[in-house]
Formats: C-alpha cells, sequence, structure tokens
C-alpha cells in the first residue's frame, strides 16, 4: 500500500515536473512554439468557428420563428420552397382576396372543436416612403388589418398598433418598423408625424421595437405596416394576398393543416376532384431550405479543421523530435539521477499536448474576438459561442497532441541512458 | 559486511554486425563501504564501460553483478531506475545541469524521481548545497556560476539522497587546475564523512587523491593497488 501511494506520488511529481519544463522551454523557443501551435490554432479556429455559425443558425432561425408567430400557417398561390421552372403553374392560380380571410374565420367559429383561432389577410408591395426629403425606396408595405398582432405578436417601441376601426374603415394610418422611423425620423418622435406613401399622406401611429433580422431574410424593422384597405395597391385588384391563419395552441399540426385545406378548398370553391390550388406554407419549410446551409458550414469546416490539425500534428511531431534530439544530453542525464522511462514519455507528451493546447487556446480566443467584432459589425451575422465549444477545442488540443507528441516521446524513453549521456 | 560492488568475471560484448567488441572481458571488482577508488586507463580500456555498469546504467552481457547484495544484472529497467535514483550519486565531467533552472531546482531533481514531496525535496536540498559550500548560491542558474560551482552543483545533486556510491566521471576534465583540486579537496571530505566514491579518470594525480587504484586495459584489470595515501591511513 505504502509502495502504491510513493508511486503516486512519485507520478504526480513527475507531471507537475513535466508541466514546469513545457512552460519553460515554450518560453526559451517562444517563436518555434507559436509556429509550432500555428496548425493547431487554425484547426481549433475552424472548428469553433463553425460551431458557432451553425448554433447561430439555429439560434437565429428559432427567433425568426417566433418573429412569424408561433403556430402559423401561410395560405397562398406560392410554396415557399424554390418552385424553379414551374413558376408559370403557380401564377395561373387564382389569386386570393381580401374578404377570404374574413371567410376563414367565419368558418373556423361554426366549427366546433376547431383546431384553429384567427385568420387574418396580408399582402405586400413594395413603394417609396418619404417624409420631406427623406425617402426610402423599396419599402416593404404590409397590408393588413387589426387582428395582425394577435396572429404575430410584435412589441411596439412607442404609439400603437391600429385599431379595428380603421382598418375597417381604411383610414390612412401607418405603423413603421424601427429602422424605417429611424431614418425618416432621425431627431423626432414619428407618432403623429405623417409620411407619404404613393402620393398618399399617412398618420403614423406606432413605431415597431427592434426586431433585428435574421442573416437580413426576414427584416421587420425595414417594413411598414397600413389598414389593407388603404393600402397603396388597394385601388388595383392585383394584389397577392396571404392568409396568416393561427391555429389553437397545443393543438395537432397536422389536424390544423388538414383543418386549413377543407376550409379554403370551400373559400374557394373547388370540387372533389380538383387539386389545390394553394399552399399551405408553414416555417418548416425555411426550416428545411437552411439545412443545406448548416451542412454546407459544418462540412466545410471539419474540411479546413481535419487538414490544419493534420498539418499541425506533423509540425508538432517533428517539433518534438527535434526536442528530443537536442536534449538528448538531458534525457541521459535525467535517466542517470533516476527517471524512469515513464518520466521521459510524460515529459516529452506533455510538452506536446502543452503547445497544442497553447494553439487550441488561441484558436478559441481568435473565435471570441472575430465573434465580437461579427457582432458589432454585422449584428445580423449569427454567430453564437457555447461552453461546449470549450471542451471541444480543448479536447482537439489535447488530443492531437498525444497523437502527434507520442512517437518522439516514445523514442525518447526509450533511448539507452549510456548512450544519450554520450551525446553532444 | 555486504560489498557495495561485487562484480565477477563480467563480460560486455558489443555486436556490431560483422565483428564482436568485447569491452570488458571478465573483470572482477569488489568496492565496499566507505572505500575511495580511482578507475584509470586509457581510451578504449573499458573504463566507460565499466563506469556504465556500476552507475547500473548498462547490464553485462554475461558474469554477476551485485549492488549491495542486490543481482543487478537481471534487473529490468525501472528496477534499475530505482537504483540510480536511490542508491547512486552521479558526478559528470560536464557537469550536465538543467541549464534553466536554479541550483536547489537542480539539486532537488533526483527527489522527484524519488516522490518526495516539495518541502522535503526543498529540505534535503538545501542541506546538500550547504554541505558543498552553495549556501548563497541557491537561486542562481548555471550561467551565473564559475566552473567550479557548477561541479558543486553537480555533487550535491549526486549527494541530496544520501546514495550507497558516488560515481564521478572525470569530475575536474572541464576545470583549471586549481579549481580541480579545490573539488578534490570537497571529495575528501565527503569521503570522511562516511560515503564511498569511484573517480573515472585517466590523470594520475587526480587517482592519487584515492585510496585505491584500478587500472584497466584492453576490458581487463590490470592493476588492482593501494595508493599511497590509502596506505598512510
Amino acid at each position: 500500500m505504502k509502495h502504491v501511494l510513493r508511486e503516486i506520488a512519485s507520478f504526480r511529481y513527475e507531471f507537475f515536473e513535466s508541466i514546469r519544463i513545457a512552460i519553460e522551454q515554450v518560453l526559451q523557443h517562444k517563436v518555434r512554439a507559436a509556429l509550432t501551435a500555428l496548425g493547431v490554432m487554425i484547426g481549433v479556429l475552424a472548428v469553433t468557428l463553425m460551431g458557432t455559425a451553425v448554433a447561430g443558425i439555429d439560434k437565429g432561425f428559432n427567433d425568426s420563428l417566433a418573429k412569424f408567430g408561433k403556430d402559423v400557417f401561410y395560405v397562398g398561390r406560392w410554396p415557399w420552397s424554390n418552385v424553379g421552372n414551374d413558376w408559370r403553374y403557380y401564377r395561373r392560380r387564382q389569386k386570393f382576396h381580401f374578404d377570404d380571410a374574413q371567410m376563414v374565420n367565419e368558418m373556423i367559429a361554426q366549427t366546433t372543436d376547431s383546431t384553429l383561432e384567427l385568420a387574418v389577410s396580408r399582402d405586400e408591395r413594395y413603394r417609396t416612403v418619404r417624409v420631406g426629403r427623406n425617402s426610402i425606396e423599396g419599402t416593404q408595405i404590409i397590408g393588413t388589418d387589426a387582428s395582425y398582432v394577435q396572429v404575430s405578436p410584435m412589441d411596439l417601441e412607442e404609439g400603437r398598433f391600429f385599431s379595428e376601426q380603421e382598418s375597417v374603415a381604411g383610414i390612412r394610418v401607418v405603423v413603421l418598423g424601427y429602422d424605417v422611423a429611424d431614418t425618416l425620423f432621425p431627431s423626432v418622435s414619428p407618432v403623429g408625424q405623417s409620411v407619404i406613401i404613393q402620393n398618399q399622406p399617412f398618420r403614423v401611429v406606432g413605431v415597431l421595437a427592434r426586431q433585428g433580422s435574421f442573416m437580413g431574410l426576414f427584416s421587420f424593422d425595414k417594413m411598414v405596416a397600413v389598414p389593407e384597405k388603404a393600402s397603396p395597391a388597394a385601388r388595383w385588384d392585383h394584389r397577392d394576398i396571404e392568409i396568416m391563419i393561427k391555429m389553437r395552441e397545443g393543438a395537432d399540426k397536422q389536424a390544423a393543416n388538414n383543418e386549413i385545406e377543407g376550409i379554403i378548398r370551400r373559400v374557394r370553391g373547388l370540387m372533389p376532384e380538383d387539386d389545390n390550388d394553394f399552399e399551405i406554407n408553414r416555417t418548416e419549410i425555411i426550416e428545411a431550405q437552411l439545412g443545406p446551409v448548416k451542412k454546407g458550414i459544418a462540412s466545410a469546416g471539419l474540411g479546413i479543421t481535419g487538414l490544419s490539425l493534420f498539418v499541425g500534428a506533423i509540425g508538432i511531431m517533428n517539433i518534438t523530435f527535434v526536442a528530443v534530439r537536442e536534449r538528448t544530453k538531458e534525457i541521459g542525464t535525467r535517466r542517470a539521477i533516476g527517471a524512469p522511462r515513464r518520466a521521459i514519455l510524460i515529459q516529452f507528451l506533455v510538452e506536446a499536448v502543452f503547445i497544442c493546447l497553447i494553439g487550441g487556446g488561441c484558436g478559441l480566443g481568435l473565435t471570441l474576438i472575430i465573434q465580437s467584432l461579427a457582432k458589432n459589425i454585422m449584428p445580423a451575422f449569427p454567430l453564437v459561442f457555447s461552453w461546449g465549444l470549450l471542451i471541444i477545442a480543448i479536447t482537439i488540443s489535447v488530443l492531437v497532441g498525444i497523437l502527434s507528441g507520442f512517437a518522439p516521446a516514445w523514442a525518447a524513453s526509450r533511448m539507452d541512458p549510456a548512450e544519450a549521456l554520450r551525446h553532444d | 559486511m555486504i560489498p557495495i560492488i561485487d562484480i565477477r568475471d563480467v563480460w560486455k560484448t558489443y555486436d556490431l554486425g560483422e565483428t564482436q567488441v568485447h569491452a570488458l572481458r571478465g573483470v572482477n571488482v569488489k568496492i565496499m563501504p566507505n572505500e575511495y577508488v580511482a578507475i584509470m586507463g586509457p581510451s578504449g580500456s573499458g573504463k566507460s564501460t565499466l563506469m556504465n555498469m556500476l552507475g547500473c546504467l548498462d547490464t553485462p552481457t554475461s558474469g554477476h553483478y551485485e549492488f549491495r547484495g542486490q543481482n543487478v544484472a537481471e534487473m529490468g529497467d525501472n528496477e534499475l531506475a530505482r537504483v540510480r535514483n536511490k542508491e547512486l550519486g552521479f558526478i559528470f565531467q560536464s557537469f550536465n545541469l538543467l541549464a534553466r533552472s536554479t541550483t536547489l531546482r537542480n539539486v532537488e531533481l533526483p527527489l522527484i524521481y524519488a516522490g518526495l514531496d516539495r518541502d522535503d525535496r526543498e529540505e534535503r536540498a538545501i542541506i546538500a548545497c550547504e554541505k558543498v559550500g552553495l549556501g548563497d548560491r541557491m537561486k542562481h542558474r548555471p550561467n551565473e556560476l564559475s566552473g567550479g560551482q557548477r561541479q558543486r552543483v553537480a555533487i550535491a545533486r549526486a549527494l541530496v539522497n544520501n546514495p550507497a556510491l558516488i560515481l564521478a566521471d572525470e569530475p575536474t576534465g572541464n576545470l583549471d587546475s586549481k579549481t580541480g583540486e579545490e573539488i578534490m579537496a570537497l571529495f575528501e571530505q565527503i569521503y570522511q564523512q562516511g560515503n564511498t566514491i569511484v573517480i573515472v579518470t585517466h590523470e594520475d594525480d587526480i587517482a592519487a587523491h584515492a585510496h585505491r587504484k584500478v587500472r584497466l586495459f584492453d576490458g581487463q584489470v590490470v592493476e588492482d593497488t593501494i595508493t599511497d595515501k590509502g596506505r598512510k591511513r
């Protein structure tokens, strides 16, 4: 028992000694250590950046999902997925009408135990919004009604959303997205002011809180909302309306989907033999489209990681061999004064791992710097750091160190001590 | 009394492919506790091979080697390392200190491999440093020390675990004669304290400090005599 304890103690002291030697060696050969650690640094940088990007996409997507409104179905002529060459087919479909949402709501009301809660119509146009000399071209103008906020909840920076009466009467009032308000009214509060959309004045009743965007895709900050009847497109009946339908909380998605299908077929007056002439879109469709993006990032990251770690590992193996050769006499001396083979093996392994950890630490640090820079420069670009990355970085560094340091460390531990002592 | 070293008919043969080199050819040496022995011989005489053997850095091809009654010829690598650590103190011609470590760190190095904790290591290293007159140089690094002081560090390192045998290989080879004499005086002092010392040298006046002279030639012991100094004793 005492013998075992002594063994453990000496193992521990050998290990501490090895760490001390490793620090001394790195300090003595700073440039060499830095160059050697570079490969591992790039590898860890690649893998952690990839990790932050993938985690960021997921987070960004989930955030956007909340903006889209939870459990909301989007019914329209067009599918959200890429239609490719079939666009002519979808284009020929009958358009939805402004009153269709109302019909859907009536049918929901008539259905006992409906899985659905509320439908609201939504059209979008892109027009210039102007205040005095300030103008924003191509602003997304959503035409909808007051119940929009019930389907897709959004916070207001100031003011209010337009009311039921305003939307029924088609009063020209507008709710501005955060960026729109910021651009058009840099110094005054926009509420109560008026903006010009297609030569018509609209009174601002509210400003939406900043929502941010997801890779610039679904920004609510750059849009404005007006009552549908007051929409600049209302005068021509070629609007492409979508109907947003919110299902009841906790309802089965498939059941809701089926119910919507039945309701819309009735609204569209389809015969049993007719095919659907509409699409029921869900946010999952977007999620599915993000899959390949994530996969692309992951595989590119893995490729870079693998390559640079491989190069890094060879560099570390090489430098450890050099260190073993340079310090052959030291190895002989240590052996002569009683270091077992194990101690020499540990010493060089620890050195290799130590260099890898420096590289890994720098890689992780760079990732954090890039992440915070990206946050400032491109707030939309999704990068999310997680503690898992730290564990990944450490694991990779230690593994690379052990794998690449083993051969030279083993060679060092197998040296004939008498031979090593003669070395100069 | 159990001899420190008991070598009987030891052969060491190096196989160089086509030829075989017999570095030692039937060597017999017995060294008792508190002896002071010089091993002499020209280069190629087997002197270094014998020293490696005595230092448990190498094992004989054939023959019998007992170190304090332990059969070294049969030992595995870890056991040899343990014997070197606990029973032997090495002193080298070129000092072989760790260049970036302080005197104290160099001296306590063997104790790390012995599994002593930090406080014990430091306590014993300080005692060893004071024994060799380096009490005021403990925080210095080798490049801040003179050659004689460096060799004293090495001697302190050899003494730190109270070895049964101190083995010095040309300990004055890299020193000027005055410093060499100082080091030899230190050896004498260490010997007087009851230690057993083996010095490998090719210089007669260094060997004259020892009390017994073993001369090797061509892998065999050709002389094993008491020196003048040994006779006076």
